[in-house]
């Protein structure tokens, strides 16, 4: 981590009180930690996007189009004719303050622009004085303001502060989704060019390869077939998976991140050790190899360009249903767009468990199951051979991740699946879980390095509702079913709950799993001795 | 700044009646031209803005689930936090509309010691709130007795009501008090809390003055310088009727106050439809709370969903033909 970031003790040292001068006086600072870098030229022409260009937000000069200003009101306008939601987002807000304070990167930052209403206002300001005759009668006693070059500083800076979470839009008496108002402020973002790399550079990968991280089809291949030589020293057990198998019964898409990165690796040598289990009829494709989609966070379009894979390959290979892995705003994507965007899926067939025989009606159109609905199901029948107590070292937490809960509602399949692969299962406390749920700190495209300050604020309240069990049951495991997740909160933990772990609901399960023809299992997933922690492992 | 603003602008409103009155006799303005025009622009200004949110479609359905979804059998589903058909949509927005209930939700957040974020406390702010509009309510539909003849039964029942806690003359009437307090209430949160100053513009304050005035009017005509309720209703019943006519005594008692109260109210209505007001009638059409969670269930058809660029099957694999045959990836073309 970047020494330039305060210790804990400081950076804990925060001021919710907002200053005297009015927010529209307030320039945007931007300071070290709290932004991202730009889009790179070359990504946005892989994308099409306009005006791809090298800048930095610390220049004086964006380099904005020509007619950026009527770019951005038109932009606006056929946006409002477009969403619903954002006019009546925009006009009826009556300032009450309750999602003030349920903002977790203005719990963390104290900076009065990121509490979702001020956000919110960033826009509607631009909105009302545009559009709105109260507006452009009243101006600033009206809350409206000119659109100028500093407006979009500023939408820059805050509309990349704020993952999208929809905690806020849980208390707001109407619903406002100051999420949605984001996701379309990004877009006029987007219109002009300020946009930022992290989101970006994935989304390009994704479309020309597949998967954000951009691996091509035989390291894809290669990567998972590492996994598979691990789950082999570890376990004794071969697997052999295939890819882009027409035929198969199942097309299984998840985060590319899990393939790559520790430890969300231990969650796909997770799936692969289930999938053997139960004998599934299953393929890997290359073509659809990301779960994840950073179009979401780019533009409605995007989203789009990216998710039509998913689809497009289930039709050629011919399976007969998909699978979806863990992970966050993939499932906000197949839950909310999918359907609606690249559907019908009616080469497809309503998806039902070749194991246990369920029906799951809830995905009838989609034809898209989530896998903790799926697991869930097979240890309800009783189809999983499970060792729990291999888990017994961990005393076990659960992070909801944001899009699952608030977009979708999954709440109590992990739940229970954890509860059938653990001994030792603590939840946090009820404001900071299930719908209430607070992000990890880098949501939505803002899991960066560069912006790890403000990730380590905004995961603070996350934080520390884990270090709240962690100290009061001893909670050393946090799970998740979220590949950003296992990138954030690893070093959110490391920074502020160091004595806590980070894993996938899947690595739980597959350390529980009664493999048939497996070895003593001695040692886990992560090639630790089973029932010790990394603590006294030297011991 | 703000404040000052919203201050004296209704101080200006109110003295517009007072002057119009009692310097110049424009009674006939302020009691029938006025009320009649206030009342058309709140009925078209209604319509003109619903109209324009209807004309806007829903491309998703983006429901805030507050609850379990609707998934295996055995799974307990929450149908109303997260509603998979219309009833559960109906119980839901009841709740928003009749209670409150994403308001009843809400908790201060804290830092303490240690540090330690702590979240809780009583929720003020919803009480306060439905006081607020409930009040509000009561005193809209006691007001119809004015216009209406005969009073039909509800509205004497509920005047009955509402006048429980007291006997005698006069009958003091619980919701004048309870909505002037909420309304305080409301206000001195505003100016007290810190962030809430920071967000709040004058189009915040000046609803809330406004209504403390029409309250303030209102109380000051009933229980000290009363006017003449019989006048009053023979006013408004002409109006009701379409046939308007000023009472031929005037109005009686402090006949000013009665003008003020009556154009505070003009200007509130006519405000309506161009302000913030009109939560009242965005909360029925807000998407995160009026759709079911049947996302994956049925499809939702986006009426302006167009095709897009992609890159397809075909074009990844002239891409990359060579390295997948390598890694014996199996390919639609040699
Ligand atoms: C369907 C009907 C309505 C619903 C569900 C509703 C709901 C709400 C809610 C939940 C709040 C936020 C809490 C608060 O700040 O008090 C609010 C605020 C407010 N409502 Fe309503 N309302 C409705 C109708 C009305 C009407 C007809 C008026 C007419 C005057 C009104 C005036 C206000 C005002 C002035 C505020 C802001 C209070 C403040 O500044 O703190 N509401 N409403
Ligand atoms: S809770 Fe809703 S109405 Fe209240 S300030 Fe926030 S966005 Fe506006
Ligand atoms: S969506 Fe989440 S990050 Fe964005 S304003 Fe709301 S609470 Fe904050």
């Amino acid at each position: 981590m970047a020494n330039d970031i305060p210790t804990p003790e400081e950076l804990a040292k925060i001021d919710h009180k907002p200053p005297r001068k009015g927010w529209m006086d307030t320039p945007t600072e931007f300071r070290p930690g709290t932004w991202s870098y730009p889009g790179k030229a070359s990504a946005l022409k892989v994308l099409d996007l306009p005006n791809p260009r090298e800048w930095q937000p610390t220049d004086e000069d964006w380099k904005l189009p020509e007619n950026w200003k009527e770019i951005i009101i038109d932009g606006l306008k056929e946006r409002l004719d477009k969403f619903r939601s954002l006019k009546i987002f925009m006009d009826i807000c009556v300032r009450c303050g309750a999602c003030a304070d349920k903002c977790h990167f203005f719990l963390g930052s104290g900076d009065p622009k990121n509490m979702p209403v001020l956000r919110a206002e960033l826009l509607r300001s631009i909105y009302k004085n545009e559009f709105t005759k109260a507006g452009k009668l009243l101006g600033k006693m009206a809350g409206a303001r000119e659109l100028t070059k500093d407006v979009i500083k500023e939408w820059f800076s805050y509309f990349y502060q704020c993952s999208e979470c929809r905690r806020c839009s849980v208390f707001c008496p109407y619903g406002i989704d100051t999420a949605e108002i984001t996701i379309l402020a990004r877009e006029l973002l987007t219109l002009i060019g300020c946009n930022i790399n992290w989101i970006l550079e994935p989304a390009a990968n994704c479309f020309m390869t597949g998967n954000h991280l951009g691996l091509k089809p035989h390291t894809f291949k290669e990567n998972i077939e590492y996994m598979v030589d691990d789950i082999e020293e570890y376990t004794g057990v071969k697997i052999e998976p295939t890819f882009n198998r027409k035929g198969a019964e199942v097309l299984f898409i998840t985060p590319s991140g899990d393939v790559f990165a520790d430890p969300g690796i231990y969650t796909l040598m997770g799936y692969l050790m289930l999938f053997e289990h139960i004998g599934l009829d299953y393929t890997w494709s290359t073509y659809a190899s990301e779960g994840g989609n950073f179009g979401l966070f780019t533009s409605h379009e995007v989203m789009k360009r990216l998710n039509a894979k998913m689809y497009a390959e289930a039709k050629r290979l011919g399976v007969k249903w998909i699978l979806g892995g863990e992970c966050g705003h993939m499932w906000r994507v197949v839950n909310q767009y999918m359907d609606t965007m690249n559907g019908p899926a009616d080469f497809l067939e309503g998806p039902v468990s070749p194991i246990t025989g369920t029906r799951f009606d809830n995905a009838a159109s989609t034809k898209m199951v989530h896998i903790t609905e799926f697991t869930a199901d097979l240890i309800k029948n009783n189809r999983l051979k499970l060792d729990p107590s291999r888990n017994d070292h961990l005393k076990v937490t659960f992070h909801d991740s944001c899009n699952p809960a608030r977009a979708m509602g999954l709440l109590e399949e992990p739940r229970y699946i954890i509860k059938n692969v653990c001994n030792n299962f603590y939840e946090m406390p009820e404001n900071t879980i299930k719908e209430q749920t607070f992000c990890c700190g880098g949501g939505a495209g803002l899991n960066n390095e560069e912006f790890m300050e403000m990730r380590l604020r905004g995961g603070f309240p996350r934080a520390n509702a884990v270090d709240y069990v962690h100290q009061k049951h001893g909670v050393n495991m946090l799970s998740c079913i979220c590949a950003i997740d296992r990138v954030t909160l690893p070093p959110l933990m490391e920074y502020w709950v160091p004595e806590v772990g980070v894993c996938g609901v899947h690595e739980l399960v597959a350390n529980a799993l009664i493999m048939e023809g497996e070895n003593e299992r001695e040692y886990n997933l992560r090639g630790e001795l089973i029932g010790e922690t990394e603590d006294n492992e030297d011991v | 700044m703000n404040i000052a603003f919203s201050i004296l602008t209704v101080v200006v409103i109110g003295l517009i009646p007072w002057i119009g009155t009692t310097a110049v006799n424009l009674q006939y303005l302020f009691g029938i031209i006025i009320p009649y025009a206030a009342v058309i622009i709140f009925l078209l200004g209604v319509v003109y803005r619903i109209v324009k949110w209807g004309k806007s479609p829903t491309p998703f359905r983006i429901p805030t689930t507050c609850g379990q979804q609707k998934t295996l059998p055995w799974i307990k589903q929450n149908r109303i936090e997260n509603p998979s058909n219309v009833v559960g949509v109906i119980i839901r927005m009841a709740l928003e509309i009749l209670a409150f209930r994403s308001l009843f939700r809400t908790t201060r957040a804290e830092l303490k010691e240690g540090p330690r974020l702590a979240y809780g406390g009583f929720p003020w702010l919803w009480l306060a709130a439905l006081v607020f509009h409930y009040a509000f309510l009561t005193v809209v539909i006691r007001h119809l007795r004015f216009f209406l003849d005969p009073v039909p039964f509800f509205i004497a029942w509920l005047a009955r009501l509402d006048g429980l806690l007291e006997v005698g003359l006069p009958v003091y009437m619980l919701s004048g008090f309870a909505l002037f307090a909420a309304v305080s209430y409301l206000f001195i949160r505003r100016v007290v809390v810190p962030q809430l100053r920071y967000i709040s513009l004058a189009a915040d304050y000046f609803p809330l003055f406004l209504i403390l005035c029409i309250a303030g009017t209102g109380i000051l005509m009933r229980y000290f310088f009363k006017v003449d309720v019989i006048s009053v209703r023979e006013l408004a019943v002409s109006l009701a009727g379409f046939q308007p006519k000023l009472p031929d005594n005037g109005i009686g008692g402090v006949s000013y106050l009665f003008y003020m109260h009556l154009f505070y109210v003009s200007v509130l209505v006519a405000y309506f439809p161009f302000s913030k007001l009109m939560h009242s009638g965005g909360i029925f059409l807000s998407p995160t709370r009026n759709l079911a969670n049947t996302n994956r269930a049925v499809r939702h058809i986006n009426p302006w969903n167009y095709p897009v660029k992609v890159h397809t099957y075909a074009e990844y694999e002239d891409d990359f033909r060579e390295q997948m045959k390598e890694a014996q990836i199996p390919v639609e073309r040699d």
